[in-house]
């Protein structure tokens, strides 16, 4: 037996599929746990979408892989399954079950890591009355640069958020000017200078910024919690290179705030980073019932109209509870509601493998069928014979 | 002779059951309460009768479905309920408030007992300092509040339940509700029609009339008028709120008419009066609404049995008898105990049933019901293992589950109503019936093959009764009930992800609730995959699933404790510390399952081969064929 027999054999052994679920549980666990401190997003990053679950010494960078991650396990055991699927693949009705199930398994597994890594979720906030045709990600910013022409779209400039956390220095042929970023923060906090006892340095020289000062925070791990993204900027001009000042820009700031170089108006915007459709959405009613005599909620249902003009459709849809609304790769689901029931909140998910775990689970189901089945009846058939006299 | 033992117990159980099914005798010296708590309301979003009612706010209360009153004397629910609605001065003299906190004895100045009962009389002096303290832990979240603060919250919500009931029907110093709302609807008439001209002092009382019934009808706990013939659920009306749309005599609602002459009856003593006033009521709701009137007698019978109770009672009597079989007689009582475990079966079910009828939802809807659910689908696994291998351990086992599981549900039921209305998300009864009924059964599975492998180690370590023979089946049986447990957690979780994929639009998101539900998957897989290696023998086996009872407890209940996630609704502490109890019995079984073969009472003196089966020395010569059994 050669050293590369030895190695699929190793690879495709029930004893590596026994270390992976054994490894996947230990991470599941200690992950579930771990969300108590730490939050759901953050463990989830840390320990499923990752490939090693570190543990870092805080106040240095020093980090040490501890665990495989969610990942390296899940690769692991796909090599694993598609290794003994085609060592040990036989046409037989005994084994038929297994290899379904085992089929059904890579399926899920492989539309799993592609689910983790293409689909992109966000949100469609609408007031009655409202159309809108992009979506928004609370997850991710940008820095939108508009110019004011006064026409009636203006061009728009979006600088995502994750060129912004390079802190460094960005142009663009459409700009008359340099973008200089001084500081990106992922989550921070802003208060309002003089106030007694408060902080007193401003966060920027100009606009609003100057009568804000800016606390970095930790990330928020609450699931009702969010971030709240901010940037300081300084602008310079192309022309003559000489610097306008510092502005601050964050999401939690309600108003674009306006800048003029050369003659021509601009405003500066950080806001979550925006996914624009082919076509809108409007809604035209939200409605939230209740059970009769109580506060439980029964539905909450969203009316829509949803107009496409590339191809030709305007239909109305009801968005409701385990209701969603798919169109063109993208879902839209009943979300959430303004406060005072004004609007409606759909979640905006575009998974291009969302099917894989409805073909696995019919493939998988089936043939834990069989195989079971099978084993009932050899079951059923010693358990008689033990018990005859 | 001795064949008709059997036979004879299952009767006398029979007899037993079916005393409860007769109506309760009512004392001839007290009201007839049998029309009455069968009257339908509206409570909680759901139509029900006040004996529901009143089971539920005592349970709520008190922690019990019955009062015990200071002298003795025990009173039904239904009884105490008629009192709080129609003569609350005596109502507040019975002890219903349970307080079991030290500190908020000790904040009234009382004796710190252990647990007090004690009545609004004599909270009545406390009331704005409970207020004040309690509006101070309500500002608190769930985990924030420390023991007192928890406690004095919740007696604060539940003075505030028995204020709202006790102002149901009419205010509770009313002495003439009939003729209180005489004159009120008299009075509108003329308002409306101005003769003669109402002067200031009737529209003043008029004004002052409208606003209490405005105030009655938001509070409101229950909504006791019905629509007319052929009205939804959302026509019902607080007395209130029906009262504020009458506009002359003619025009009151026959319900309140018949609750007014309850209430002047009840009060005046008039126990005839008070009966035919109720079964006149009943009979013309049965007209007008058969098929609210036909659910509502229904859930009265049903309360009246407790199948849950009673089937309860049977699970142990047939684990006895189960155990006792390996003692003495083992035919006949392995077949009483098999009896007795059947017609614990029916009883649950019927129970069951009876539970989806009522809510018309599929069988798991709350941790109570499903915990129901749990223990129903063990029984039945159970029974069928039975009938397979005839031996009393599969009796034993379902008897034992059965038992635990329904005493777990009695405890889950004490928050009130078990059929509440399923918030939003949960409003879909084919995922209701698919995913949930499929990864419920999925931890019945579990549960059982745990409960075999505890009687496989007990029966191994502490008796000489583990053969050859018993371990193998005891290996098989758990083998099979893994695998069924499998199929179940592994289709249950996917449909779980199907569902958060059509109503949160992501399959999986590494929810505790998740997590807790593909933690049995990948543990039933590493069993499986274990075996099939031969990695793990039989005692590797046992210890395993012994395993999965923790890991199945976790993930039913551990993780709602976790506080954190989607499906929070589910979310109870009081049950942390019998969790971990739970899971370090699982863990001391798993160590008692590694003593070596000389501490095992059966395997003491056992044969080679049967070590080697049983997984003790694994012999120099090891077989490479994986041992499946």
């Amino acid at each position: 037996m050669t050293a590369l027999h030895r190695l699929l054999g190793a690879i495709s052994s029930l004893r590596l599929t026994v270390i992976c679920l054994a490894a996947a549980f230990v991470l599941v666990l200690a992950g579930t746990l771990a969300q108590v401190q730490y939050g759901l997003f953050f463990i989830q990053e840390q320990y499923f979408q990752s490939w090693f679950v570190w543990w870092s010494y805080t106040p240095t960078s020093f980090r040490l892989p501890v665990f495989p991650g969610g990942h390296l396990v899940g690769a692991v055991l796909l090599v694993n399954l598609i290794a003994a699927h085609i060592r040990r693949f036989s046409w037989s009705w005994r084994k038929l079950g297994i290899q379904l199930i085992h089929l059904g398994l890579i399926i899920m597994l492989a539309g799993g890591l592609a689910t983790d890594l293409f689909s992109v979720s966000s949100y469609m906030r609408l007031k009655e009355g409202q159309t809108k045709n992009y979506s928004e990600d609370d997850s991710r910013t940008e820095l939108a640069l508009t110019e004011l022409t006064g026409a009636e779209a203006d061009p728009v400039i979006a600088i995502p958020g994750e060129v912004l956390a390079k802190c460094g220095a960005i142009s663009h042929e459409a700009l008359p000017f340099k973008v200089v970023v001084k500081g990106f923060y992922r989550n921070s906090d802003l208060q309002m200078l003089g106030q007694e006892g408060g902080p007193t340095l401003a966060a920027a020289a100009n606009g609003a910024g100057a009568q804000i000062a800016l606390k970095a925070m930790a990330r928020a791990t609450e699931m009702n919690q969010h971030d709240t993204a901010s940037a300081v900027v300084e602008i310079i001009p192309a022309k003559d290179g000489k610097s306008l000042g510092t502005w601050l820009v964050s999401v939690a700031m309600s108003q674009p705030q306006d800048l003029e170089v050369d003659g021509r108006h601009w405003s500066l915007e950080l806001r979550p980073a925006r996914y624009y459709k082919s076509y809108s959405l409007s809604l035209l009613d939200f409605t939230h019932e209740t059970y009769p005599g109580t506060q439980i909620p029964k539905d909450f249902s969203s009316k829509v109209t949803l107009a496409d003009p590339v191809h030709n459709e305007n239909r109305q849809v009801q968005i409701y509870m385990n209701h969603p609304l798919r169109y063109q790769g993208d879902t839209y689901y009943q979300s959430g509601f303004e406060p005072d029931n004004s609007g409606t909140v759909l979640q905006v998910v575009r998974n291009p493998s969302y099917q894989a775990p409805y073909i696995a689970c019919v493939i998988v189901s089936l043939g834990l069928l069989l195989q079971f089945t099978y084993h009932l009846i050899g079951f059923a058939r010693r358990a008689k014979s033990a018990t005859a006299p | 002779m001795n064949r008709f033992i059997p036979y004879l117990v299952l009767l006398i159980a029979g007899l037993w059951l079916g005393s409860s099914w007769r109506d309760p005798k009512p004392s001839p010296s007290d009201f007839d309460l049998g029309s009455f708590s069968r009257l339908p309301v509206l409570a909680g979003g759901r139509i029900k009768p006040l004996d529901t009612v009143a089971r539920n706010s005592l349970l709520i209360l008190r922690g019990k479905q019955t009062l015990r009153l200071a002298n003795g004397d025990k009173m039904t629910a239904s009884r105490w309920l008629a009192e709080v609605l129609f003569n609350a001065p005596v109502a507040d003299t019975y002890p219903v408030f349970a307080i079991a906190n030290q500190e908020v004895l000790g904040m009234f100045g009382w004796p710190q007992a252990d647990k007090k009962y004690c009545s609004f009389a004599e909270l009545h002096p406390y009331l704005a300092k409970i207020d004040e303290e309690g509006s101070r832990a309500a500002d608190a979240t769930a985990k924030e509040r420390t023991p007192f603060q928890t406690s004095i919250y919740n007696l604060r919500n539940s003075l505030l339940l028995y204020q709202r009931l006790k102002d149901s029907i009419h205010p509770e110093k009313s002495t003439g509700f009939a003729a209180e709302i005489n004159t009120y609807a008299a009075a509108k008439a003329a308002a409306k029609q101005n003769t003669p001209p109402p002067d200031k002092d009737q529209l003043a009382l008029l004004r002052a009339a409208e606003t209490r019934y405005q105030g009655q009808a938001e509070a409101a706990s229950m909504l006791t008028v019905p629509p007319p013939a052929g009205g939804q659920p959302g026509d019902w009306l607080a007395t209130g709120g029906a009262l504020l749309r009458v506009d002359s005599p003619q025009a009151i609602p026959a319900a309140l008419t018949a609750y007014a002459k309850l209430s002047d009856a009840f009060r005046a003593g008039d126990h005839a009066g008070f009966t035919q006033a109720a079964t006149a009521y009943a009979d013309s709701l049965q007209r007008e609404h058969p098929d609210w009137t036909g659910r509502s007698s229904f859930e009265l019978r049903f309360n009246q049995m407790e199948p849950f109770y009673q089937s309860t009672v049977l699970y142990v009597g047939a684990f006895l008898l189960a155990c006792g079989s390996w003692l003495a007689c083992p035919k006949g009582l392995r077949q009483t105990a098999f009896l007795l475990l059947l017609l614990a079966l029916v009883v649950h079910s019927f129970g069951m049933f009876a539970r989806m009828y009522l809510q018309g939802r599929p069988p798991v809807t709350n941790l109570y019901s499903s915990a129901i659910f749990v223990g129903w689908g063990a029984v039945v696994l159970g029974l069928v293992l039975e009938r397979l291998f005839r031996d009393g351990i599969g009796a034993a086992c379902a008897g034992m589950v059965g038992f635990i599981t329904l005493i777990i549900a009695h405890h889950l039921g004490s928050n009130g109503d078990t059929l509440e209305m399923m918030q939003a998300v949960l409003d879909s009864n084919i995922w209701l019936a698919t995913h949930v009924v499929i990864i419920t059964a999925g931890y019945s599975a579990m549960f059982l093959a745990g409960m075999l492998a505890v009687a496989y180690v007990v029966l191994g370590v502490l008796t000489r009764r583990l053969t050859r023979d018993t371990a193998q089946t005891l290996t098989r049986m758990v083998y099979g009930v893994v695998c069924f447990a499998t199929l179940f957690s592994f289709v249950g979780t996917v449909l779980g992800g199907i569902w958060a994929d059509q109503s949160w639009g992501r399959f999986w998101g590494w929810d505790p609730k998740e997590n807790g539900a593909l933690l049995i998957v990948l543990w039933c897989g590493m069993i499986l995959h274990a075996r099939w290696g031969g990695f793990i023998r039989q005692r590797g086996l046992m210890a395993m699933a012994i395993g999965g009872n923790a890991i199945t407890a976790f993930s039913w209940f551990g993780v709602n404790m976790l506080g954190v996630g989607l499906h929070s609704y589910g979310f109870m502490d009081k049950a942390f510390p019998w969790l971990v109890a739970f899971g370090i019995a699982q863990a001391l079984l798993i160590l008692l399952s590694r003593l070596p073969a000389s501490k095992w009472g059966s395997f003491r003196n056992a044969a080679r081969r049967d070590l080697t089966a049983a997984g003790f020395t694994p012999p120099a010569s090891a077989p490479s064929v994986p041992s499946v059994p």
